[in-house]
């Protein structure tokens, strides 16, 4: 007989959380610490989502996500998870660009931004302060008309150098284009430049680790292997439980961290929908896919600093559509140093490059397996110059598409940052069509990245809360 | 409640969110935002604990009412009169 992963199991919880996305964890968490009972699913054999590593022979460990985040993560971190959690959070200082317009390292924070935007690119000072001001004041409930290329050309006309600077990172977090609404850049962009980019030392999986501790601590039911086919509304469109693994768990409420429009349109079902809420379900545009090479050094060779994040380009200026192609131009390489994970004597690099879902979900078992091959190449032959003689002195390259991504999180499309902007809308609307149905997890641009993520965990765990605290009886 | 009791609530609270703050010198008739770093987090984190602690469900419209110590405390003013004050933790 198959091993019963949710043996243990009660048949009732206050609330059911599916999926262990950063979104999925911080709901769970908040509740269960709110006094609720919680039960946590997930279908991979690993909690963590799009937060995950993989370890390799040798003991090799790559981080997937580990690239950088906000500042706001620490605060975060210690109000929603633990102190500790908190306290591993560290400075990545150097931050590099290396494409044909420029060449140049920063602190990625608006003090160092503004000297090199005034110093490097002759930007007046006054349109620099009112450009990081704007970015600043830009809330969700402001102008969502405006397009981030329309945002850039008001404080930098015909500066395709300058865009380039301040656009392709936020690209490469969080997918997003010239054509998406300026305060999704706005609210990113400004989280990032309050204080730089952080990391977590200590890696992904003591991340992770620290967390299910917490979740455990706090009462919080957890089983991986676990995949939920179904969410069960009653007539009232009301939620009444879960089927998971083929088993009914009833709740008082759900929160899916599942991809949105799967929640929707496959665990609940249009049939249980108004027409209209499918249909602007249908319509939100899933976001942009990844590719990545992980590669490792032979345990005890080592490299030199150069850097902590590296965005090279060898295309001429900023071009979305050139990021996304399957013929890579444009690669953000992150170095990883023995001290993230202290004990160790590691160095890794992973590769990132923003792809398209329809680029290789198609192709032949054969062609893929040259495809993936293709981009271990020319990735090695791009990073030669920044690591010399890195063919030779490599243990371990593997790489993973679209594809992947999608196997591991069943993001439709294998998207890996959420949806585009309109998501948020849909998402925050759910619980009036399906009432104690909550989605949390990345969505509209700004609910993506860990920050976003857990941030938006705790947004929803609040909805939640609301909605299960019964009205107080006034006098 | 008092006016005191729940303006000593809101006054832990705050410490909990914030507890690298120095709120001593708070003044009550100044927003909280001009004298300490709050984000709409923190907000959100305020509602959260008065939920948790009392009951009270704080409507989103409301969360203008929270702007400085002296307007959030008549905010709640008639919705905890009939609650007591939280026991003192003992030591
Ligand atoms: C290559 C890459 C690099 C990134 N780099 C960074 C970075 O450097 N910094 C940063 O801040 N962000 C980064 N991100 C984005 C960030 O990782 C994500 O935005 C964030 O982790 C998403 O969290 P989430 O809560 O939305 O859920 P997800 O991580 O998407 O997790 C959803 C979970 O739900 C589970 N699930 C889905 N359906 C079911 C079901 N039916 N039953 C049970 N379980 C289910 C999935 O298995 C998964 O575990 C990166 C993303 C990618 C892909």
């Amino acid at each position: 007989m198959p091993k019963d992963f949710l043996k243990g199991v009660r048949d009732r919880y206050d609330v059911v959380v599916i999926g262990s996305g950063l979104a999925g964890l911080t709901a769970a968490n908040t509740l269960a610490r709110a006094g609720y009972s919680v039960l946590l699913l997930e279908h991979h054999y690993q909690l963590g989502g799009m937060a995950t590593w993989f370890k390799r022979r040798h003991g090799h460990i790559f981080d997937i996500s580990l690239h950088g985040f906000p500042y706001g993560m620490v605060k975060s971190c210690r109000k929603y998870w633990t102190q500790e959690i908190a306290d591993s959070i560290v400075q990545l200082k150097g931050i590099r660009f290396e494409n044909p317009q420029f060449s140049l390292w920063t602190t990625f924070n608006r003090e160092d931004f503004t000297r090199i935007l005034t110093e490097r690119f002759g930007i007046p000072r006054e349109t620099v302060v009112a450009f990081f001001d704007a970015a600043r004041r830009m809330n969700f409930y402001d102008d969502q008309h405006t397009t981030t290329r329309e945002f850039f050309e008001q404080f930098f006309p015909g500066r395709d150098d300058v865009v380039r600077l301040l656009m392709e990172p936020i690209t490469y977090a969080n997918g997003s284009s010239l054509e998406d609404p300026a305060i999704t850049y706005g609210i990113v962009f400004s989280n990032f430049m309050s204080k730089g980019v952080f990391t977590f030392r200590g890696g992904t999986d003591q991340l992770i680790r620290l967390m299910r501790a917490e979740m455990e601590r706090n009462g919080v039911e957890i089983r991986i292997r676990s995949l939920v086919e179904r969410i069960e509304v009653d007539a009232q469109r009301r939620v009444r439980a879960v089927w998971a693994n083929g088993r009914r768990i009833a709740c008082r409420a759900v929160v899916s961290n599942a991809n949105l429009k799967q929640t929707i349109l496959e665990l609940v079902g249009e049939q249980h929908l108004d027409r209209d809420f499918v249909d602007e379900t249908r319509a939100v545009r899933l976001n942009s896919s990844s590719c990545q090479v992980y590669i490792a050094l032979k345990p005890g060779d080592g490299f030199d600093y150069v850097g902590d994040l590296l965005f090279h380009s060898e295309h001429r200026g900023f071009d979305f559509d050139a990021m996304l192609s399957r013929n890579i131009s444009s690669r953000t390489f992150s170095f990883y140093y023995p001290d993230i994970r202290p004990g160790s004597d590691r160095y890794l690099i992973v590769s990132s490059t923003n792809a398209r879902y329809e680029d290789w979900a198609h192709l032949s078992p054969e062609e893929y397996r040259r495809s993936k091959q293709d981009l271990i190449d020319t990735t090695l032959d791009c990073l030669e110059q920044y690591v010399p003689d890195i063919r030779r002195r490599a243990d371990h390259v593997e790489a993973s598409t679209p594809c992947t991504f999608q196997r591991y999180t069943r993001h439709w499309r294998g998207a890996s940052f959420g949806t585009k902007f309109e998501g948020l809308k849909v998402s925050k609307e759910l619980p009036q069509q399906v009432p104690g149905l909550f989605h949390a997890g990345s969505v509209g641009i700004i609910m993506s990245g860990w920050l976003g993520a857990v941030n938006y965990g705790v947004i929803v765990a609040n909805e939640v809360d609301k909605y299960l605290t019964p009205a107080p009886v006034r006098v | 409640m008092t006016r005191d009791q729940i303006r000593q609530v809101i006054l832990d609270i705050l410490a909990k969110i914030a507890p690298d703050e120095d709120l001593s010198n708070l003044k009550d008739d100044v927003p909280f935002s001009e004298q300490m770093e709050l984000d709409s987090m923190d907000f959100l984190d305020i509602v959260m604990e008065l939920r948790k602690g009392y009951r009270i469900q704080i409507p989103e419209e409301d969360y203008q009412h929270l702007t400085t110590m002296e307007s959030t405390v008549t905010y709640l003013e008639p919705l905890l009169k009939d609650v007591e004050s939280p026991a003192k933790p003992a030591g």
